[in-house]
């Protein structure tokens, strides 16, 4: 025994039925296809990569200069009326991202040959993630690909058909500019200012781009992957193990 | 259509300028009040520069950034299980739920899915976190219109969620509680019994809430007709949760989620999303009000419906993520909260976009706050319901 | 014991001072008495809390402790402060709540002035406070102690119309402005023939009652009128860069004030110190009506506290509105049915 519907204004209520729970029907594979379709027939050549993850999500790569465009058709040609975020991303294999402890791998590294350089990135656990700038590793992008170390990537959902599109677009790495998508969707001032913020990326048409969460005078771009997170580089960061010394077994690493 | 413009807005603005042509010659001048980030109305450190034209709000512009940690970059230096315990912290009102999401990502990229119980059990306590954050809303709206006693009552009854809470993770405010295929540890015994006592507590505490705040007339002179989100507005701006549901937006990611969803088992209850027409302050406390009422009914049922067998899918010891990239969305009790999780392979994740919801909920204040009075403010932020932790991660 | 003639027999200075310390006492011990029953403990119970428990028995000495916390504390002023005006603020919203009290009898000797013109006096020196809290608004140089200092004024000036109405058909009714006279013409009263009850004046004058206890809760700026206080928006409002002992004087103006209107309501719309079955003039009453007067203005005061922590506030064009467009205009009406039927039997 639930009572739940204790209403003091019923009178405003619209009776909603609750749609049938097999939404899993708008979320198959073919209907993301038809998505990438339409989505192909409007911007031509401006798609330049895609990628479905099976079951789950689509991916799209438009032309940097297609980036609005993209948007205003998906807001008004496609019914994604819901703006979820944006953001970038820095797709530099990043200094201060090895998690095993040793610190200086990558400073070390630096220092050492190419040759060596290669071999040690064979090494299972030591090179997952190190590595820096100038380093022979390549950059590597992730779904829908792309050829620039800076990408933005946006996300709009339908809430009436329960769909939803991830967007992406390469930034030119000079001019580091992408149109701004805060016409088409308000919602995107904020999450612009803080890519601004914390990549550099800047937004033509943007009604303002200033400091969002960081002093004004703050010098950087804090997200970037050249970046360093000092504290890391300076002490090694433990548990990569989730295993606690014994007491007694701290006391002889101690003595 | 294409842009975010109102008519209203736009007039008022006109209008305002008109009257400041005429201030001019009258020679008054409009006052900056900054509002935070020590205000008692900004739960933590918001801070609101407000233009005010007596007590008219010509113009107002949210500074955030008093509480900003970064953690989009401490994810970066950090192994999956160990970003669990900082992105507990965002929203600290529902921890739990701001774990669920970014597990999940994970779980999607390992392509590991966590045993029924688990889900169950993770189910059901994102549903108390819901509980345990949105009964405080209930009370604070109150404050924010200058009822006092509710939020005593708040805190009364939210003490028997957070001690359910506690007894099965350990943590009543940062439980850290979910792993990637499973739980850390399964119910202890009695909980079910005690938590079933606690959710008929929570039922009368709605009840009492809607007795005593939402019939006043008072309130309802303060709260409806205020702040009016219309939904194309709100949906622009990515409002999400109770606030777009208020606005009449039958949209809620426990049930419309497009992706990732088999960590959670809502699909398999019965309960249903409530909306409201109106859009105003009033419909979103009046969506919250319900959504608890909701949520009490769905653990009521996930009680019951607890399947037995293992708490822990089979995982490595050390979690090494194949690379992808994956974004997982849920309804947490804000608002949408999502995850986008990039991997390259490694033991800590290359790139963690945290979407949360207060940031686009507090997103069109500076839109809604345009020509309110200075006690609507109050009303206005306090209806949104942001968690400052939310806001600036 | 006559008192008056005991006073007679000592020296105008020697009067002064037992009346001044009367009056100290009677506010203070009144006003602690207040908090310590509401504040501290009545609205503890509401909000299912124990309120003070540690200092002195149930928390009793509770206010002395928060007293002697105030006076330790630093006087400080901020540094665009009007300092003078600043600092005569708490006084002039204090000395409002004394003048006050003087016009209030307790028993059929025991008052400080036998004014014809007692309630008149009454009403104009309670409006003094607004000059007071517009004093310390505007001597904070607090932006929100402005918009606080403000607000009270535009409130308190809505509020005092429908007050004096109010009390206006009390006056009518019985033929006097002296506090004194009207708890006779209600003791002597009757209604309808039966006049055991005498006629205390909320059964003959109840709407203006009602208007005279809403109209106090916002010369009081207790919710739902307390928009110049309004913790949740502008910080408590006027009193937002008082400290210590300053923002004591507030503090205890504001529980007096409650005290001495709830004393005002009691004498004009209770039966004052009157109660059924004893002689209004008898001398015993010189003892028992403090006594019953203390136990009418903790009922009084009770509403009065009771409201203040369940109800939201109004918005401030909403206050003036109801003051306005709703109490002004029915006490109005109130008036001409009173003055009709006072002319009529």
């Amino acid at each position: 025994m639930i009572e739940v519907i204790r209403l003091s204004s019923t009178e405003t209520i619209d009776a909603v039925d609750t749609p049938d729970a097999a939404t899993d029907e708008d979320n198959t594979d073919a209907v993301r296809a038809a998505m990438l379709g339409e989505l192909t027939d409007e911007l031509g050549d401006a798609l330049v990569g895609s990628h479905i993850a099976a079951g789950v999500d689509i991916t799209v790569r438009v032309d940097a200069e297609a980036w609005a465009e993209t948007a205003a058709f998906l807001k008004d040609g496609m019914g994604f009326a819901y703006f979820n975020f944006l953001s970038a991303i820095d797709w530099l294999p990043a200094l201060g991202r090895d998690m095993d402890s040793q610190v200086d791998l990558s400073l070390e590294r630096a220092e050492q040959t190419d040759a060596q350089d290669a071999t040690a990135a064979q090494d299972a656990t030591a090179a997952d993630t190190a590595g820096n700038a100038s380093s022979s590793e390549a950059m590597e992008q992730g779904f829908a690909g792309g050829n620039s170390r800076f990408q933005v990537f946006a996300r709009v959902n339908d809430v009436v058909t329960h769909r939803a599109i991830t967007i992406k677009a390469d930034v030119d790495e000079v001019s580091l500019t992408v149109p701004s998508w805060v016409p088409v969707y308000a919602g995107a001032n904020w999450h612009e200012r803080e890519a601004w913020e914390m990549f550099g990326i800047h937004f033509e048409g943007h009604p303002g781009l200033r400091h969002i969460y960081l002093p004004g005078a703050f010098e950087g771009y804090p997200l970037r992957k050249d970046y360093p997170l000092l504290a890391r580089r300076i002490k090694p960061w433990p548990g990569i193990v989730d295993v606690e010394l014994m007491p007694t077994d701290d006391a002889e690493v101690d003595g | 259509m294409t842009t975010v413009t109102n008519r209203e807005q736009l007039k008022y603005i006109s209008a305002q300028a008109a009257d400041a042509r005429v201030n001019l010659e009258i020679e008054t001048e409009g006052m900056t009040l900054n509002i935070g980030p020590q205000h008692p109305a900004t739960h933590g450190t918001l801070r609101i520069v407000a233009k005010l034209d007596g007590e008219q709000v010509i113009a107002a512009d949210p500074v955030m950034g008093y509480m900003h940690r970064g953690y989009e970059k401490l994810s970066e230096v950090r192994t999956y299980p160990q970003v669990t315990t900082l992105i507990n912290r965002i929203d600290w009102l529902g921890s739990f739920a701001n774990e669920v999401p970014f597990i999940l990502a994970a779980e999607q990229l390992m392509e590991v899915e966590a045993p029924p119980r688990a889900q169950w059990i993770r189910t059901l306590l994102f549903e108390m976190s819901r509980i345990a954050n949105v009964v405080l809303f209930l009370g604070d709206m109150a404050v924010q219109v200058g009822a006092v006693t509710p939020v005593f009552f708040a805190f009364r009854d939210r003490e028997h969620v957070l001690n359910q809470i506690e007894a099965a993770t350990g943590g009543r405010f940062h439980p850290n509680f979910d792993r990637i295929g499973g739980l850390k540890d399964d119910l202890p015994r009695g909980w079910i019994v005690e938590t079933k006592q606690a959710m008929k507590k929570m039922r009368a505490f709605c009840d009492e809430i809607e007795d005593l705040v939402m019939g006043n007339e008072i309130f309802q002179a303060r709260t409806r007709g205020i702040g009016v989100v219309p939904a194309d507005i709100g949906l622009s701006y990515g409002l999400s949760g109770a606030n777009i549901r208020g606005s009449g937006v039958d949209w809620d990611v426990r049930r419309d989620g497009t992706t990732g969803l088999g960590g959670l088992v809502h699909k398999e209850l019965d309960w249903r999303v409530w909306t409201h027409p109106d859009g105003d302050s009033f419909s979103r406390f009046w969506v919250r009000l319900q959504e608890v009422r909701e949520s009490t009914k769905m653990i009521d049922q996930l009680l019951d419906g607890i399947p037995s067998g293992s708490i822990m899918a089979k995982v490595p010891r050390i979690i090494k993520v194949p690379a992808g990239e994956a974004f997982v969305e849920t309804e947490n009790p804000l608002g949408v909260m999502g995850y986008y999780v990039v991997s390259k392979g490694g033991l800590a994740p290359f790139r963690v976009k945290i979407r949360s919801a207060s940031f686009n909920n507090m997103s069109i204040t500076p839109w809604l706050l345009t020509g309110v009075y200075v006690p609507d403010i109050i009303t206005i932020l306090g209806s949104l319901y942001f968690i400052l932790g939310d806001i600036d991660r | 014991m006559n008192a008056t003639l005991l006073l007679a027999e000592l020296a105008y200075w020697q009067q002064t001072g037992i009346r001044v310390g009367i009056g100290l006492a009677s506010v203070l011990l009144v006003a602690g008495a207040l908090v310590y029953m509401h504040l501290f403990k009545a609205v503890s119970f509401m909000q299912s809390r124990l309120g003070p428990m540690e200092a002195g028995p149930y928390g009793s000495l509770q206010l002395l402790a928060e007293v002697g916390k105030h006076i330790q504390k630093e006087d400080i002023f901020p540094r665009n402060a009007d300092r003078f005006v600043f600092a005569a603020a708490p006084f002039v919203v204090l000395a409002s709540t004394f003048l006050l009290v003087v016009v209030v009898p307790a028993g059929p000797d025991a008052l400080f002035i036998n004014s014809e013109l007692g309630i008149y006096l009454g009403l104009a020196v309670s409006s003094v406070s607004v000059l007071g809290i517009l004093m310390a608004g505007w001597g904070s140089s607090n932006k929100y102690s402005l918009l606080g200092g403000l607000r009270a004024t535009g409130q308190l000036i809505a509020y005092e119309l429908p007050l004096i109405l109010a009390v206006v058909g009390v006056v009518i009714q019985a033929g006097t402005m002296n506090m004194a006279d009207i708890v006779y013409a209600q003791a002597n009263g009757e209604i309808f023939g039966f006049g055991a009850l005498g006629n205390p004046y909320i059964l003959t004058q109840g709407v203006a009652f009602v208007i005279f206890l809403i109209a106090m809760q916002a010369e009081l700026a207790q919710a739902p009128f307390d928009m110049p206080v309004a913790e949740s928006e502008l910080v408590t409002g006027y009193m937002t860069e008082y400290s210590g002992m300053r923002f004591l004087m507030f503090f205890i103006g504001e529980f007096a004030t409650a005290g001495v209107f709830a004393a005002v309501a009691s004498v004009l719309f209770l039966g004052g110190w009157y109660v059924p079955g004893i002689a209004p003039d008898a001398d015993i009453m010189n003892v028992l009506g403090p006594l019953v007067m203390l136990v009418k203005i903790v009922v009084l005061t009770f509403l009065i506290f009771w409201t203040r922590f369940t109800m939201p506030r109004f918005r401030e064009d909403q206050l003036q509105r109801l003051a306005w467009k709703f109490l002004i205009p029915l006490a109005l009406a109130n008036i001409v049915v009173t003055g009709v039927l006072k002319v009529t039997f």
